[in-house]
């Protein structure tokens, strides 16, 4: 299985798509997560992206590693930003090639899910009032 | 001993690095330290501490020239 990780100042979907696309390829599922320009009713101007770069790659191969020994994937893409971004942007994309659709979905879910569990990347979201580290607090 | 720090943990030391006492032998006990230094962590959800770039249990050892980071919870995606 060949997987593509990048973390970058900007990502696009397009590209994660032409990593994963082959002709053995039936089904390409894709995840993208955007900025939101709310959260909890307060307006959100923008988001910044810290992360623990050589770490989080690390991580995401693991991610990658585990997708491909757990379903019949052909190839993968993990993509994430860093630094600052205004909502509507996109943060994050995952794209899954299969022959078959049902395990791009899967491996696409999976990736996405521990991804948010394990990979050392921090979000702090910006206010009117002030701002805020995610999931900082219980 | 040097640490890396992220997120929510930067404001917490006020600084982006620190250093650790050299006693400290394992993850368990640079754990205890700083929560005795920062008593602010205990408000976080859970906190990790990664050694060489991969997540350590408490009983790990800590060496010197060891890469480590404490991992306040995660907020990717």
């Amino acid at each position: 299985m060949e997987h593509w990780i990048s973390i970058a100042d900007s990502i696009t979907v397009q590209e994660a798509i032409d990593f994963v696309q082959s002709p053995a390829s039936g089904g390409i599922v894709t995840f993208t997560g955007t900025v939101r320009n709310q959260t909890q009713q307060k307006s959100v101007h923008k988001l910044f992206f810290e992360c623990y770069e050589p770490m989080a790659v690390l991580e995401l191969e693991k991610i990658a590693k585990a997708a491909g020994e757990k379903w019949p994937v052909q190839r993968m893409a993990l993509l994430h930003v860093k630094g600052e971004k205004l909502p509507g942007e996109v943060v994050v994309v995952i794209a899954v090639a299969a022959a078959h659709r049902a395990a791009a979905f899967e491996a696409c879910q999976f990736a996405i899910d521990t991804l948010k569990e394990t990979v050392p990347i921090w979000k702090k979201e910006f206010f009117d009032d002030g701002e805020v580290w995610v999931a900082a607090h219980p | 001993m040097r640490v890396m720090l992220f997120g929510i943990m930067k404001d917490i030391v006020a600084a982006g690095s620190l250093t650790v006492p050299e006693q400290l032998s394992d993850v368990g006990a640079l754990r205890t330290w700083l929560l005795q230094e920062y008593p602010a962590m205990k408000n976080l959800r859970a906190v990790m501490i990664a050694v060489n770039k991969a997540y350590a249990a408490d009983g790990q050892p800590l060496a010197p020239g060891d890469e480590i980071a404490i991992i306040p919870p995660l907020s990717g995606g």
